[in-house]
């Protein structure tokens, strides 16, 4: 029951500091990371919610959540990544 | 023959098809395109005699469309919208004569007689319009169409008149439509109905519908240059003529007066409108306008301008008969949409051939202009005498009754503003005839286009002027016969006031 | 029995790896599976008009384990859109893009219109999220296609805050989850009952979704993105893109946070949307380019979108089925009409070199049938009829008086006089002198093209659909939406 609390109000504080991080700074890898940590503390609070006690399995569904979600931010973050580079190389 | 289902939407189509098909014609293709727009208005003449005639029978005739739940396009035919369909189609039918004759070897000619369909099409949709929602779809669908034929020069001027032109327009319609969407929240679909239909609002609404009537009539208004709204009017005398004489007789300032009719007989009815004293507040309106117009058409040495003033002054002689509570006074009103609109398009009709003729475009310049363009000049006079009431010209009918119905309300002051006006329009107008057959030709006129050979000028600029000249002559030597627009107006008036 | 809802997703996607494959056929297979996608789309919608609201559970898993797609009359309404629009767009891009970018946009056109198929037959708020991504990352490659500067920013920053939104709406999925147990979005609004859980899942899906439905003041991205990418593109990013994060909202709102939540937020969204016309109309009026203006106007219709929420909230059932109508009339019209005006400025901007609108005059005045088009899509995107939206703006403002709220019907005046106003600056460009285009009017070094006929057609389509089709045929919408729930 604690270890679910800690996860979740990890996530969400996580959560909370990616959205700052994201707003307050301007360079594209700090926004890119601060979304990844948003995602992170996202994941963290689906892991906590899949917690079903120490005796059955875990819930598979949102342990699905998290894969999919993992494996949308990583081809996004890419994506992101492709275009900062070629803003970069235009600058040149 | 054609059900009365389908009539109706038949005299709307009639106009729109041709329309759609001008607009895709070459530039070259001239006869076709005379071809489709004289089928077309023919057409549509022989679809609005069959339509008098149901209508006399007092046949139901009427096309219905479901636009969503609860919301029907109607078009039905009554006496009222009989009247304006008929004067539309006629003075249609003239106007594409002479617009052929003024345009030619013109640019962009396609483009023109598409619009100019349009907007006959949106105008009898207008009249032939049974609920408000209706009335206000082709009264927009009005300023779309007519746009266009305003900029249809081009000019840096065109542009100017033309974004004036909309600007007033699209005010007066989100008027109109606030008005239009507050009545029918109040009082359910807006269908118009002999008498009014509102009186079970009375009494619990008056100032809604006290509030509701004057954005009616604001937007409405605008098209029928109610001052101080009609500013954008002298300014769109940079189209060409048959536009002016399109705008200034038939569609825009008469859909205006039209509306005003409507909305004052058949949405509110006289004797609602009477006690919430609405009446007497669009009397005041249409007498100052009727003032202020010929005051100002005075002192404006174009005659493009001086018409448009002159107009601004007789459309309002509409809103006045329609504003003073009794059978004979709103005779005199909607009979004068008859008559001022043919009189008026025989003015522009003339003006528009001395420009195109002589290049002749300011009063100034008209001196002995009779002695070279006869038959034009004494179509002109024709129009004149009538705008000042002369008889036998038509205007001294509408004017008559006008002044009886003023005489029988007791309004003595309306009478004074009609003599005043009468005595305006002579001020302004017996000038200009003075100097068209009185006064020395100069040496040459300022540009002269088209040489006289057998005719003054061209058959096409000149029949239509002498043919609208006629028929006011006729409207108001005939008036007392059974197929008069007199009568008709007795028709309306009697089934409005249930006699 | 052939599952259409299935295939309309399957179909593109299935393109998309062809063309990727075999990029000498790009157009002719992309364009076959346009007309097949939308072929499956338009029997989706009969099968909804006959037999209710068909459901699809893919590879026969059942809740909750499976994924569903399911459509009924809203989601199968503006689903026809979309398809319809994409395949016009799709005709329009054959002849747009010359062979260097054709062999990219094709594969991701054909992912962002599976996408689009996938996020409106949706059945449960994980599978939402999951096309919400695809769609975004889609529209965020497809916008910076060109590889110009502007471009790439405007779609970079388009990408990042689409992110954040996305990140916000899971977290209130996430959340949802754990309060109720279930993603299905029909199980989910039987559990779901008014507390912190509703508000807080609310906020964040919501917060999330309207980010990306470009609802003022969280529009900021949307004109340079939508100004940047190439025509198509921007076709569909304002006409069906953002018309789906909006969708999105609908439904969750109807579906699952209305009944819980007060009268508040749905007078918030409103008050909102009217910032969002006045704004918008009013930045569309400054705009000095064509597609930036387009653009903005976007964000007002937008507003105009969220102006029926505060009305949908206080009204009464029966009226409330009344207000839908208009709002899917209102939606659909400006989908047809925002891709005719965004095609026909694509086509200017190849013919004149530029999209600036003060020069366009000669450009406008050499292209009648295009400048036809956008005169029709103008008519419907200020709301005159015979338009569709005419009818849809009718009846908002009816109902705003009948209701005592008259201060919508306010705000929807303004914006259409304002609207008239930024319209009407293009169109008066159409009547001047003569229309010829020569390089002494354009400048040496622009590029300009010539514009054959049939790239002219689609946008006139739209345009007509917006006007014509919509204005006079609206009435079986409702009948389309009364054939579902509730």
């Amino acid at each position: 029951m604690a270890t679910q609390l800690l996860f979740g109000l990890v996530g969400i504080i996580l959560f909370l500091l990616g959205v700052w991080s994201f707003l307050a700074h301007r360079p594209l890898l700090r926004k890119l990371i601060a979304l990844n940590v948003m995602g992170a503390g996202v994941f963290h609070v689906l892991v906590a919610v899949a917690y079903r006690g120490l005796e059955k399995t875990p819930d598979p569904i949102p342990h699905a959540l998290v894969l999919t979600g993992i494996v949308v931010a990583v081809s996004a973050t890419a994506l992101a990544l492709t275009l900062g580079q070629r803003l970069e190389h235009e600058d040149d | 023959m054609i059900p009365d289902n389908i009539l109706p939407a038949a005299i709307v189509l009639s106009s729109l098809i041709p329309g759609l098909f001008i607009f895709l014609l070459d530039e070259e293709r001239h006869v076709l395109r005379t071809v489709l727009n004289m089928a077309g208005a023919l057409g549509k003449l022989v679809l609005v005699g069959l339509l008098i005639q149901g209508v006399y029978e007092e046949r139901l005739i009427e096309s219905r469309w479901t636009l969503a739940p609860g919301l029907d396009l109607v078009l039905s035919a009554d006496a009222l919208s009989v009247l304006f369909v008929t004067l539309s189609t006629v003075l249609w039918l003239v106007t594409t004569v002479y617009a052929v004759g003024y345009l030619e070897h013109s640019p962009n000619r396609s483009r023109f007689f598409g619009f100019f369909s349009l907007c006959v099409t949106a105008t009898v949709g207008l009249a032939l319009a049974g609920n408000l929602l209706t009335f206000v779809i082709f009264y927009e669908a009005l300023t779309l169409s007519t746009y266009p034929l305003v900029a249809h020069r081009g000019t840096p001027d065109s542009a100017q008149g033309a974004r004036v032109y909309l600007a007033y327009t699209l005010g007066g319609g989100v008027l109109l439509l606030t008005g239009a969407v507050w009545l029918r929240s109040l009082a359910g679909p807006v269908i118009f109905t002999q008498g009014g239909m509102l009186s079970d609002l009375a009494g619990v609404y008056d100032g809604q519908l006290i509030a509701i009537f004057f954005l009616l009539v604001g937007g409405l208004g605008v098209k029928a240059a109610l001052v101080p709204l009609h500013g954008w009017l002298p300014q769109a005398m940079v189209a060409p003529a048959p536009v002016s004489a399109l705008l200034h007789a038939v569609a825009v300032v008469k859909a205006g007066a039209f509306g005003i009719i409507r909305v004052v007989y058949d949405i509110y009815g006289v004797v609602l409108a009477e006690s919430l004293g609405l009446l007497s507040v669009l009397a005041t309106m249409a007498s100052i306008t009727i003032i202020y117009g010929s005051l100002r058409a005075l002192s404006q040495d174009g005659l493009k301008k001086r018409l448009a003033y002159s107009t601004v002054s007789q459309v309002s002689y509409i809103a006045l008969g329609a504003s003073v509570f009794g059978p004979i006074a709103t005779i005199g009103g909607v009979v004068h949409l008859v008559h001022q609109g043919v009189m008026k398009i025989t003015m522009f009709f003339c003006a528009g051939n001395y420009a195109e003729t002589l290049g002749v475009h300011r009063v100034s310049e008209m001196n002995g202009v009779g002695r070279r363009m006869p038959w034009t000049t004494l179509a002109f006079t024709v129009g004149a005498l009538g705008m000042i009431g002369v008889p036998p010209v038509a205007g001294f009918v509408s004017k008559w009754y006008l002044g009886l119905g003023a005489a029988e309300a007791g309004s003595d002051w309306v009478l004074l503003i009609l003599v005043a006006s009468s005595l305006l329009n002579a001020a302004y107008f017996f000038p200009i005839l003075f100097r068209a057959w009185l006064a020395d030709p100069p040496a040459s006129w300022p540009e002269e286009h088209i040489a006289a050979r057998r005719l003054e000028t061209t058959g096409a600029l000149l029949w239509p002027p002498v043919v609208t000249a006629l028929l006011a002559l006729v409207a108001g030597l005939f008036a007392a016969a059974p197929v008069s627009p007199l009568e008709w107006a007795e028709l309306i008036a009697r089934r409005e006031y249930g006699l | 029995m052939i599952d259409w809802l299935a295939l309309t997703v399957a179909l593109p996607l299935l393109g998309s790896v062809l063309v990727a494959a075999i990029p000498a056929r790009s157009p002719g297979i992309g364009m076959a599976t346009g007309l097949l996608t939308t072929t499956a789309a338009l029997s989706v919608g009969v099968l909804i008009a006959h037999a209710g609201e068909p459901r699809s559970d893919l590879g026969g898993w059942g809740v909750p384990l499976g994924i569903a797609l399911q459509a009924d009359g809203l989601s199968g309404a503006l689903l026809v859109m979309a398809n319809l629009v994409a395949l016009g767009i799709s005709a329009y891009a054959l002849g747009y893009f010359a062979s260097g970018l054709r062999r990219h946009f094709w594969p991701l056109w054909l992912l962002l219109w599976s996408s689009l198929n996938a996020l409106f037959l949706a059945a449960d708020v994980f599978n939402i999220y999951v096309t919400l991504e695809l769609l975004g990352i889609a529209a965020a490659a497809l916008g910076a296609l060109t590889g110009g500067q502007a471009a790439i920013a405007a779609n970079l920053r388009y990408l990042l805050v689409g992110l954040l939104g996305s990140m916000t709406y899971l977290l209130g999925v996430a959340i949802l989850y754990t309060g109720l147990g279930t993603l299905d979005l029909r199980l989910a609004a039987e559990s779901l009952t008014p507390g912190p859980l509703a508000w807080t899942a609310g906020a964040l899906m919501l917060g999330g979704l309207l980010l990306k439905a470009a609802l003022f003041p969280l529009h900021f991205w949307l004109p340079p993105a939508h100004a940047q990418a190439p025509a198509p593109v921007s076709a569909a990013l304002s006409a069906l893109v953002v018309k789906a994060a909006f969708y999105l909202v609908l439904r969750l709102w109807i579906d699952l946070f209305a009944p819980v939540v007060g009268p508040g937020p749905g007078i918030l969204l409103g008050a909102l949307g009217a910032g969002g016309v006045i704004w918008g109309s009013w930045r569309a009026f400054r705009s000095e380019r064509l597609k930036l203006l387009a653009a903005y106007s976007t964000v007002a219709q937008v507003g105009y979108l969220f102006l029926l929420f505060p009305l949908l909230a206080a009204a009464a059932l029966p009226k409330q089925q009344e207000l839908l109508g208009a709002l899917l009339l209102l939606a659909l019209t400006h989908g047809f009409a925002k891709a005719g005006l965004f095609l026909s400025a694509g086509l200017l901007q190849k013919h004149a070199g530029h999209d600036r609108i003060a020069e366009l005059g000669p450009a406008i005045r050499s292209l009648p049938a295009v400048a036809f088009a956008m005169g029709l899509a103008g008519v419907a995107l200020v709301g005159l009829p015979p338009s569709g939206a005419f009818i849809a703006k009718w009846i908002l403002l009816t109902e705003s008086f009948a209701m005592d709220r008259w201060w919508w019907a306010l705000v929807v005046l303004v914006g259409t006089l304002m609207a008239s106003a930024y319209v009407f600056r293009l169109l008066e460009n159409a009547f001047g002198p003569a229309a010829h285009l020569d390089a002494v009017e354009l400048g040496g070094d622009v590029q300009t093209e010539k514009i054959g006929r049939m790239i002219q057609a689609p946008a006139l389509l739209m345009a007509l659909v917006a006007v014509v089709l919509l204005g006079l045929g609206a009435e079986s919408l409702w009948g389309l939406l009364g054939s579902s729930s509730p």
